[in-house]
């Protein structure tokens, strides 16, 4: 088996609000293996965004963060923030949906790339420059030159997204954590994005997370998948095994309330989503899970192999065949 | 065709833009639309996609005259809407309702549920008291009886997309233009919704023009679809016609570039990613649009515009090097 990049273990997040406690991320395991695409997939509230802003260290104060993250056998729960600023951007970069936040619009788009390869690396301002055209160049912007002297609000959403990675690829980082980063975009531009995400990883080795909600995205670009679902995951495995047969009810209801070419009607997951400040006891799915039983209701069942996949659910071995 | 419901034929909608400090004196113009020609029978549903700027939404708020359209003619039930006086159109609009994307911001915070689906009643003068029509329509729409009396905030998305869709159902409209009606919806809540249009279209015969941006969706539930690309329908016709056999090159890129939720298919696919991004609608390309952008394009592209034809494979598209 390939190298660990990234061992998360028993994570938990907890925010505090003026309304109460929010357990927004309850016990999450999941490791990245180095040079892989793991695709990370729930819906709102799942807890998704949340654990790898944690295990990134971009938290506000506010969160409780507990648990073990560990990048390279380095332990990062714990570290000071001046500890975090040298990982991230090192070892590690994140990007996010929204290209145009994440760019200082009063910088040329040259000048920000420099400054992260001299934030991390001992570079002259002609080495970095070179440097940073390279990038632009990698990630597919035509006229690297020129553009590098431009600012954001003279890229269009995809080109900003492409800067962006260029920027977060900067120093070779051995993770890549993408947040949504195709979701503000149009599906021919995200399938430009998609592509220079899978190029990345190809060429330089990168392991890259690649958080969403869209199953489709994931069946496109990931080696591997993990399935959450209030703050824990539910199912993790090979694309191929996970979508042939699925074996957490979630995942399941999922696929079948994706609408699909020769698919006649929908079945949709009943109820919605428990509220993350009071989530049910024992599995959280089981309040919309046909197949839940009184014993769902007491203990919170933990992934466990089942055939090739790993799973979180107590019936597993009880439930049909999973028909499309 | 007798059971013609809809009829639009070359609609266009410029928007001028205020002169501003860079733009000199010149006046610019958005071009949004451009002779748009489309018919909707009665109980059917039109798909309408396209990317961000296609000019879709734009469409479905010119034929309800939210906003005036700059020319172009739209029938409704045999009567043209853009000749009629404001009285008459008011009472036309009747059997024309619109759903929008976001339902939070559709429902006002302070009115009651019950309220929000009456008002369309007493708006138009309808006589009585409307508790019966109201709990009969919420549920028509999935809804208890019990929820008339609460406020938008203590439903979920997808509830209060169930509420709009329940005051759009008020007046017996024959056609509901349905913009982007689920695009806020996280999956496993999104099928229950494109469940319930089916269901209503089935029990209450209606028309819907159903605007989005998800292809996929579309396919799902539509019968026809009008693929749009920088304010021009390029490729119209029946669902499987345009699915299974695109005939303009940007509705096969758009397909391709839509992924599948099945890792084998994705693999194994042949992809189409375009070049570049879409052009500025104030200064389209000459000739045909999509040519900036397109793989076959060649002198003539640039100098003729090419026209809706009939393909062998039952749809129109305007192309001068279709797809076979």
């Amino acid at each position: 088996m390939a190298e660990k990049i990234l061992q998360i273990r028993n994570l938990r997040v907890t925010f505090e609000t003026p309304f109460g406690q929010v357990f927004a991320v309850r016990g999450v395991d999941l490791d990245v293996e180095e040079g892989e695409l793991l695709g990370v997939v729930g819906e709102s509230g799942s807890g998704k965004s949340v654990t790898f802003l944690a295990a990134i260290g971009l938290l506000s104060s506010r969160a409780r963060v507990t648990g073990s993250v560990v990048l390279q056998g380095e332990e990062l729960i714990g570290k000071t923030p001046q500890q975090m600023r040298s990982v991230r951007g090192r070892l590690m970069a994140m990007i996010f949906q929204d290209p145009l936040s994440a760019l200082n619009p009063v910088h040329r788009v040259g000048k920000q790339i420099v400054e992260m390869l001299q934030s991390h690396q001992n570079l002259t301002n002609k080495q970095a420059i070179t440097r940073a055209v390279e990038l632009l160049d990698l990630v597919g912007i035509p006229q690297p030159e020129q553009r590098s002297n431009q600012y954001p609000h003279e890229f269009s959403g995809g080109m900003r997204q492409r800067v962006v990675i260029a920027i977060a690829i900067a120093n070779n980082p051995k993770l890549l954590i993408a947040d949504e980063p195709t979701t503000a975009l149009d599906v021919t531009v995200q399938a430009q994005i998609l592509e220079v995400i899978k190029r990345v990883q190809q060429q330089f080795g990168t392991a890259v997370v690649l958080i969403t909600h869209d199953l489709g995205v994931i069946a496109r670009v990931a080696d591997r998948v993990d399935v959450m679902y209030a703050g824990r995951n539910v199912e993790q495995g090979l694309v191929d095994n996970l979508y042939d047969h699925p074996s957490h009810p979630y995942t399941r209801g999922l696929l079948s309330s994706i609408p699909q070419a020769g698919k006649d009607r929908l079945t949709p997951i009943r109820g919605f989503p428990p509220n993350m400040m009071s989530p049910p006891s024992g599995c959280a799915f089981r309040t919309r899970c046909e197949f839940a039983e009184p014993s769902c209701e007491v203990d919170i069942p933990e992934l466990k192999v089942f055939n090739d996949l790993q799973t979180a659910c107590l019936r597993a071995h009880q439930l049909p065949s999973f028909r499309g | 065709m007798g059971d013609e419901l809809l009829n639009v034929v070359n609609l266009v909608k410029n928007f001028q833009i205020r002169r501003t400090r860079n733009s000199g004196s010149k006046k610019r113009t958005v071009q949004a639309v451009t002779n748009v020609s489309f018919s909707i029978n009665k109980g059917q549903t039109l798909g309408l996609v396209g990317e961000s700027g296609s000019g879709k939404t734009t469409v479905g708020r010119c034929i309800l005259r939210l906003i005036e359209p700059t020319s172009g003619q739209v029938e409704f039930d045999g009567q043209d809407l853009g000749s009629m006086k404001f009285e008459e159109l008011r009472a036309t609009r009747r059997k024309m309702q619109i759903v929008f994307q976001d339902p939070f911001a559709s429902l006002d915070p302070k009115m009651t549920v019950g309220s929000s689906i009456a008002e369309p009643l007493i708006v138009q003068g309808v006589p009585g008291d409307h508790n019966d029509k109201v709990f009969e329509l919420l549920e028509l729409v999935g809804l208890s009886v019990d929820h008339a009396s609460r406020f938008p905030h203590e439903f979920s998305g997808g509830q209060r997309q169930r509420i709009g869709i329940a005051r759009a159902l008020a007046l017996n409209p024959a056609l509901i233009i349905l913009d982007e009606p689920v695009s806020a919806l996280d999956v496993s809540i999104q099928a229950g919704i494109l469940n319930l249009f089916e269901d209503l279209q089935k029990k209450l015969g209606i028309s819907y023009l159903f605007i989005a941006h998800d292809l996929s969706v579309v396919r799902h539930v539509a019968d026809r679809i009008a693929v749009m690309y920088l304010g021009k329908i390029v490729e119209i016709g029946d669902k499987d016609s345009v699915f299974d056999h695109p005939t303009h090159p940007y509705t096969k890129a758009l397909l391709s570039a839509v992924p599948v939720t099945d890792p084998k298919v994705e693999r194994s696919r042949s992809r189409v990613t375009l070049e570049g991004e879409v052009p500025s609608p104030m200064n389209p390309p000459s000739g045909c649009r999509f040519r900036t952008r397109c793989w076959k394009a060649q002198d003539i592209c640039a100098q003729q515009e090419p026209v809706l034809e009939l393909r062998a494979t039952g749809q129109m598209s305007a192309c001068h090097f279709p797809e076979s």
